[in-house]
């Protein structure tokens, strides 16, 4: 079964206990200077962002059809069937393809060092596998984070519209974007104001298919584009063994 | 022996000079002190340019072999070999490049191991790789030559027709797969570049900078080298460059047509502004110029054509991976000091490189360079600035 975050942005309160909780469960550091910083980055995988009073939490939003696990070369991510998009360090070269490819714009690069990793909240798959919650939802006071069963979140999510529709936007940001992810969101004001793209601008087609229209045509043509080719190859060399041919007999005929 | 210092050689060497700190302060430093790539901005100039560019400015060495072996067109032959020369270091400067761009290059290796076949990249580094390899074996012959090896010169070419067909083979596959890299981002590249039909764009332009470089490189080493300069075989380049750049334009044209953009295209703004600088360059002005038989006719209005064109190109490959992202990002990118230094370093390498191998393979027919007294060469390329170590 595929495990989820839902993040009610009414219910937050800001304390960014998530934002601790998320580094030091990835051995990162996290002090005031960082708390106070209002974007993602290598060291801060999720942040909780503030506008007008109101709170919006970014991570990465765990596709169901990940774009950064399709355009990975060496396939150093890949999404877990618990719901986890996992990152394997080992195997990347550092092309940063993730980066350009996510339409949410998650995986962040360490510019600074020598051997540079790609971070991004990977959903904790260590403490899922233990049958753990995810360490940001287990520390969140209010329970805006709340970690489960996709089905069943979305299940509560399309509840707490209904029972409260003064409350909430009408919309479940995820449920649909990009084919689904498995972190949903429910907000009184829009989340593109927080940096989110537009459901609109992204919109409900998984993106690897865009390659994927593509990539499938591969196989076939290859052999076809060979056979082409080749067919080129022969039919202009002939004509000019022919016209060789042609010329040489001319010649000897000439000589009659 | 005595190196003479001329003012290009100076040139050169401040380049070097250049780079080679650059890439000190690369690989010592990270890519974050060398380049201004962001996490927002994670592609820089060296995709831009020297990936994306320097690929499609390889391309004459498979157009060459295709018009050539492929469509047995006998009269290009002269023009083949220095073609092939010129993709073979491209695409080894290609990786190169990708060593410096690449943030763990040590691994790139990997590439061979842990294959993802849903990714483009993963085509596009597969290609490269094999297609560097078909080069080396159709460059090869003039090693053989050179060393009079008759046997391996005889070998080369009974398997020359599979070399032949594989390598335009897979020069079809990546040059349009470069264009594939950008499907995927919808959302973030701007209109005016995202086009389903991104890939078909790439190849096409990659023809006709194949027939435009040639043309360029042909002039170029005539300068250089004071060869003779056949000109029957630049105005055929020239021809079928102008019939490239039409077919080009067309499919923009239609793409930009179907696709509702062309009252946008025309409305001033940021992104039309770089658009109407491509179009120009790789469109309106080489095709003016090369539509008089006048221009057509002659080296200098040849060479001044192809050259606008693939100025033209290249700012079409800059604009898909650079300036069509800005609007997305929300902010300017312009690459570091540091950035364009190993670029720069990189070409001056692949000058210097074309330079020496010509000077001690047989690229080109030998009598040509001892026939040709110097002022012959001043006389058919009067009047042409020197473009020897600057950007290609």
């Amino acid at each position: 079964m595929s495990k989820a975050l839902l993040y009610d942005s009414t219910l937050c309160i800001g304390c960014k206990q998530c934002e601790q909780a998320c580094a030091t469960q990835n051995n990162l550091p996290y002090n005031d200077s960082i708390a106070g910083e209002e974007f993602q980055s290598a060291h801060k995988l999720t942040a909780v962002l503030t506008r007008n009073d109101k709170f919006m939490r970014r991570l990465c939003m765990h596709c169901a059809d990940p774009a950064c696990a399709s355009v990975c070369p060496v396939g150093a991510f890949h999404k877990t069937k618990e719901g986890p998009v996992v990152y394997d360090v080992w195997k990347c070269i550092g092309c940063r393809y993730c980066m350009a490819a996510c339409p949410f714009s998650q995986p962040k690069y360490e510019w600074g060092s020598l051997n540079p990793r790609v971070r991004k909240c990977i959903m904790c798959p260590d403490r899922i596998a233990a049958g753990q919650q995810t360490a940001c939802a287990e520390i969140c006071p209010t329970g805006a984070t709340k970690f489960g069963e996709r089905d069943d979140l979305v299940r509560e999510a399309q509840d707490r519209l209904r029972q409260n529709p003064s409350n909430y936007l009408p919309r479940i940001y995820g449920l649909h974007e990009v084919g689904g992810t498995s972190i949903l969101i429910l907000a009184s004001v829009k989340v593109e104001e927080f940096g989110y793209p537009a459901s609109g601008k992204i919109g409900e087609t998984p993106l690897p298919e865009y390659t994927g229209r593509v990539m499938e045509r591969v196989p076939d043509f290859i052999p076809v584009w060979s056979l082409v080719l080749g067919g080129i190859y022969w039919i202009s060399h002939r004509r000019a063994e022919v016209a060789a041919a042609e010329a040489e007999e001319k010649k000897n005929g000439g000589a009659r | 022996m005595k190196i003479k210092l001329t003012f290009w050689r100076v040139v050169f060497l401040v380049i070097m000079v250049l780079g080679l700190y650059s890439t000190y302060v690369r690989y010592l430093h990270g890519l974050g002190a060398v380049s201004n790539m962001t996490d927002q901005f994670p592609w820089g100039f060296w995709i831009g340019f020297d990936c994306l560019c320097g690929v499609m400015l390889a391309a004459g060495g498979f157009c060459m072999v295709g018009a050539v072996y492929l469509f047995n067109v006998e009269s290009l032959h002269s023009v083949v070999k220095p073609a092939v020369l010129t993709a073979f270091l491209g695409y080894l400067l290609f990786i190169v490049g990708l060593l410096f761009d690449l943030g763990r290059p040590w691994f790139i290796w990997h590439q061979l191991i842990y294959m993802n076949p849903h990714s483009v990249m993963f085509e596009v580094g597969f290609c490269v790789m094999t297609y560097t390899t078909v080069l080396f074996f159709e460059f090869l012959p003039n090693v053989f030559e050179r060393l009079k090896w008759k046997t391996a010169v005889k070998w080369i070419h009974t398997i020359y027709p599979i070399l032949i067909v594989l390598g335009i083979l897979l020069s079809t596959l990546h040059q349009s797969s470069l264009g594939s890299l950008y499907l995927i981002m919808p959302s973030k590249l701007h209109p005016f570049w995202y086009s389903p039909a991104l890939p078909f764009f790439f190849f096409g332009s990659a023809v006709a900078v194949g027939l435009a470089m040639t043309i360029f490189e042909s002039t170029q080493s005539a300068k250089a080298l004071g060869r003779h300069l056949e000109l029957s075989v630049l105005v055929r380049l020239g021809g079928a460059l102008l019939v490239a750049l039409w077919v080009n334009a067309l499919l923009r044209f239609q793409d930009y047509f179907h696709r509702g953009l062309l009252r946008q295209i025309l409305r001033p703004s940021y992104e039309a502004y770089f658009l109407w600088l491509e179009l120009a360059l790789s469109f309106v002005i080489p095709i003016a110029l090369l539509s008089f038989k006048k221009v057509r006719l002659s080296p200098s209005g040849l060479y001044v054509g192809s050259v606008i064109s693939l100025l033209g190109f290249i700012t079409n490959r800059l604009n898909v991976s650079l300036i069509g992202f800005e609007t997305y990002v929300g902010h300017h990118y312009m690459p570091k000091w540091t950035e364009f230094s190993v670029t720069l370093m990189i070409i001056a390498l692949g000058f210097a490189l074309f330079r020496v191998a010509v000077q001690y393979l047989p690229i080109f027919p030998k009598d040509d360079m001892v026939r040709v007294p110097a002022p012959a060469r001043t006389a058919v390329l009067t009047g042409q600035p020197v473009f020897e170590h600057a950007g290609d």
